[in-house]
């Protein structure tokens, strides 16, 4: 979290000075790259039956859950890594990966936060996310005209296999807002549970979605009632911190009938030369007239300058608006992990109902990023509207890949994509790889690409008013990825506009 | 103020000489200005002068209150005071023409080792700046040159100029594509800051805009070298007669 300026429509409008300072200060550094050394309760390495049968057991499931995952295991064992995707890495050995790993004073589990680990705190307040109950999350102090009342945000902290705890609990239960672990909700909250998972993403939707479905650990579950509109944001924060575990959240959220929630995700690792596997799912369900909005800020180790280590983020996230009017709008800055395989997709089953995706894909060094969206069109003048900004420079990959389908039911839909790819230096390359199905004849698709490159005169332009090299390039690129940082909540747009800064340093001169 | 020395100027791509040796010599608090015909290398000199890469200096020097600017990255000449308006001004998408701006006054001020302007100062300041060039807060918030119109530019030039007070000014062709009520406008911002402690090199093929802003010396450029220095009676010439007499005369 960086300090907030203090006029609110300054942050909307590219880089600015405090932003820049943060960058300076932070000198280039991938800035969560420590280690939190606590001790560790490890699964056996690899994967099979009795693993399943452990991670289920460690957080007390009920069998249904047990058969569910098992169900996702036999199935993963008869499918196939998937290749498609735009992305080069050696073959992932799923044997020599543990797939649970809960800090040793976890196993008890703490009634409340107050009970926690003071070493695990302390690792999120090092993340600049506290898990006090305070009015605003730190380093935000001075936002400003804003009213505090109106900046709280419930965090929910996720650490390797399990989850710490969950802040304003009890104020979200007075607005009937479950906001929890999944593992806890399997146990306080198993019929609503059992109702929604695996209906968005189902067990066998993929190779890496099924293999979540049998190992998941934790992850976080909201339920919104319906007519209720979210009283704070919401947010999960995942940190990945013992070595060789893999980390399989899966995320449920589900908002009924006229009500909404804006919901958070932040993700951190440290810095280490072998890579991590990451493969979460995200579910989201939203009922007839109401709205959710889920933004992603990814900054996973993204291995060092020559490519070594770094996460492998193999995520799949997917909302159904299932009711009509039902809106959701995914919004992502991808700046983190060695190789990103993500698409959040948008399924629009309702009439009348709208999907949205924004996203910021940076890709420096060595990095590789596949990503973009699906948003499947079945109901009746449904909308559609992705908007992607890639970024690559050093010798990294990026590709946009998007799925856009008007099924015949689809009428009157329609579509909007723009897709614009920036690129810095002369070794790195941007790759746009839309599809598109129209089955009716009254559906608009609409698809306008760019790629352009960082303009010298730009440069010079802004360096012959003062500023240095990497300043110009910052406040460039932050003017490339206006329309999207413009979608995130403040707090995120201005960690965002940092971490564009920062990931991009080194990548001139 | 400005102190230049046997300048020589190559192209660096095409091995191509544009300078062949400038000397000018600007003192503090005076206007000079350089006219020229095309291809005379008038824009090459602003250019080099303010660092722009392509260029490649295989002789003299360059020195701004005495210390070489030749050495210098561009942000540390725009540090040290320089400021160059531009003939064709940047267009900067996404980036509030507000926000570069103050990026662009803090960093200077930081590399100078001055205390950044808050946003509430920052604001009272550019806004009164703004209103003598007719620039309002809805020009202020759009994109940097974004869908400016020719004279929008310019008079963004001149607020920037305003705004960042360097010591020598710079002004490529600033009168290009303006009407007469714009190069009004322009010349009036540029007037208010002519002051005993600021210089500025005007480039410009016409004498309409020394009536407005009237230079101390003129200069003539051809062929990368300055061949003739005048008082404004020069530029007067020129517009009746053209060079062709000038460049005879010196030939």
């Amino acid at each position: 979290m960086t300090a907030m300026p203090k006029v609110e429509t300054e942050v909307r409008e590219g880089v600015d000075r405090e932003t820049v300072e943060t960058v300076e200060a932070m000198a280039g550094k991938y800035k969560h790259g420590w280690e939190t050394e606590i001790e560790m309760d490890f699964a056996p390495k690899g994967l099979n039956e009795d693993i399943v049968r452990l991670i289920s057991a460690k957080n007390e499931e009920p069998q249904w859950m047990l058969d569910w995952r098992l169900a996702a295991f036999a199935r993963w064992k008869e499918m196939e890594e998937p290749d498609w995707a735009m992305l080069e890495y050696p073959k992932i050995d799923y044997q020599d990966i543990y797939y649970y790993a809960s800090p040793k004073s976890m196993q008890d589990k703490p009634k409340s936060l107050d009970d926690v680990d003071p070493k695990l705190l302390a690792t999120y307040k090092k993340l600049g996310i506290p898990l006090q109950e305070q009015m605003i999350l730190a380093g935000v102090e001075g936002a400003g005209e804003v009213p505090a009342e109106g900046r709280k945000v419930a965090v929910d902290a996720v650490f390797d296999s399990v989850s710490l705890g969950t802040t304003f609990q009890a104020e979200l239960m007075k607005a009937g807002v479950i906001f929890c672990s999944i593992s806890e909700a399997i146990r306080t909250h198993p019929e609503l549970v059992q109702k929604y998972i695996g209906s968005v993403v189902p067990q066998s939707d993929n190779f890496f979605a099924t293999l979540n479905s049998a190992v998941f650990s934790d992850g976080s579950f909201v339920y919104i009632p319906p007519g209720t509109r979210c009283p704070m944001e919401l947010s999960t924060y995942f940190r990945i911190n013992a070595e060789n575990t893999g980390q399989f959240e899966r995320t449920l959220i589900v908002c009924d009938k006229g009500a909404y929630v804006s919901y958070l995700e932040g993700c951190t690792a440290p810095k280490r030369d072998t890579n991590q596997l990451h493969a979460a799912v995200v579910e989201i369900v939203i009922m007839e007239d109401a709205e959710v909005k889920y933004s992603t800020v990814q900054n996973w180790y993204p291995g060092d300058e020559d490519g070594v280590g770094g996460i492998y983020n193999f995520v799949t996230k997917r909302a159904d608006c299932r009711g009509d009017r039902a809106k959701v709008m995914w919004t992502q800055v991808e700046t983190g992990s060695a190789i990103t395989w993500k698409y959040p997709s948008c399924i629009l089953r309702g009439d009348d109902s709208q999907g949205e995706f924004y996203s910021i894909a940076i890709a420096n060094n060595a990095q590789q990023a596949d990503t973009g969206t699906k948003m499947i069109h079945l109901g009746k003048r449904t909308k559609s509207r992705i908007v992607s900004k890639g970024i690559s420079a050093g010798r990294a990959q990026n590709t946009y890949r998007g799925l856009v389908s008007m099924h015949p039911k689809a009428k009157d839909s329609r579509n909007y994509t723009q897709c614009d790819s920036l690129l810095i230096g002369d070794k790195c390359g941007a790759h746009t790889v839309p599809y598109i199905e129209v089955k009716n004849n009254s559906s608009r698709v609409e698809h306008e690409a760019t790629t352009s490159k960082v303009d010298d005169d730009q440069l010079f332009y802004c360096r012959s008013r003062g500023m240095d090299e990497e300043e110009a390039v910052a406040l460039v690129v932050n003017g490339f990825c206006k329309e999207v940082l413009q979608s995130l909540p403040m707090e995120f747009a201005m960690e965002a506009q940092a971490l564009v800064a920062i990931s991009l340093e080194g990548s001139v001169g | 103020m400005l102190e230049i020395n046997n300048l020589h100027v190559e192209l660096e791509e095409e091995d191509k000489a544009i300078l062949k040796g400038v000397n000018l010599s600007i003192k503090a608090g005076s206007v000079h200005a350089i006219m020229g015909p095309n291809g005379s290398g008038k824009s090459t000199l602003a250019y080099v002068l303010s660092g722009k890469g392509g260029y490649e200096v295989t002789e003299g020097s360059a020195k701004l209150e005495g210390v070489e600017l030749l050495d210098m990255e561009p942000e540390e000449r725009a540090a040290a005071g320089l400021f160059l308006a531009f003939q064709y001004p940047v267009e900067i998408p996404g980036v509030g023409n507000m926000t570069f701006l103050r990026t662009a006054v803090n960093a200077q001020r930081k590399a100078r080792g001055e205390e950044e302007l808050s946003a509430g100062d920052f604001l009272k300041v550019v806004r009164e700046k703004g209103k003598a060039l007719q620039i309002g807060s809805e020009m202020m918030k759009r994109p940097v040159n974004v869908g400016f119109s020719g004279g929008e530019k310019k008079r963004n030039e001149i607020l920037q100029m305003a705004m960042l007070e360097p010591k020598m000014c710079i002004l490529d062709e600033t009168d290009s594509g303006l009407d007469v009520d714009a190069m009004k406008l322009v010349s009036e911002g540029v007037n208010a800051l002519r002051d005993a402690g600021r210089s500025f090199l005007v480039i410009t093929h016409y004498q309409r805009l020394l009536d407005h802003i009237k230079p101390d010396f003129v200069h003539i450029m051809a062929n990368g070298r300055i061949i003739k220095t005048g008082g404004p009676e020069l530029a007067l010439e020129v517009e009746q007669n053209g060079y062709a007499d000038i460049l005879t005369e010196v030939a």
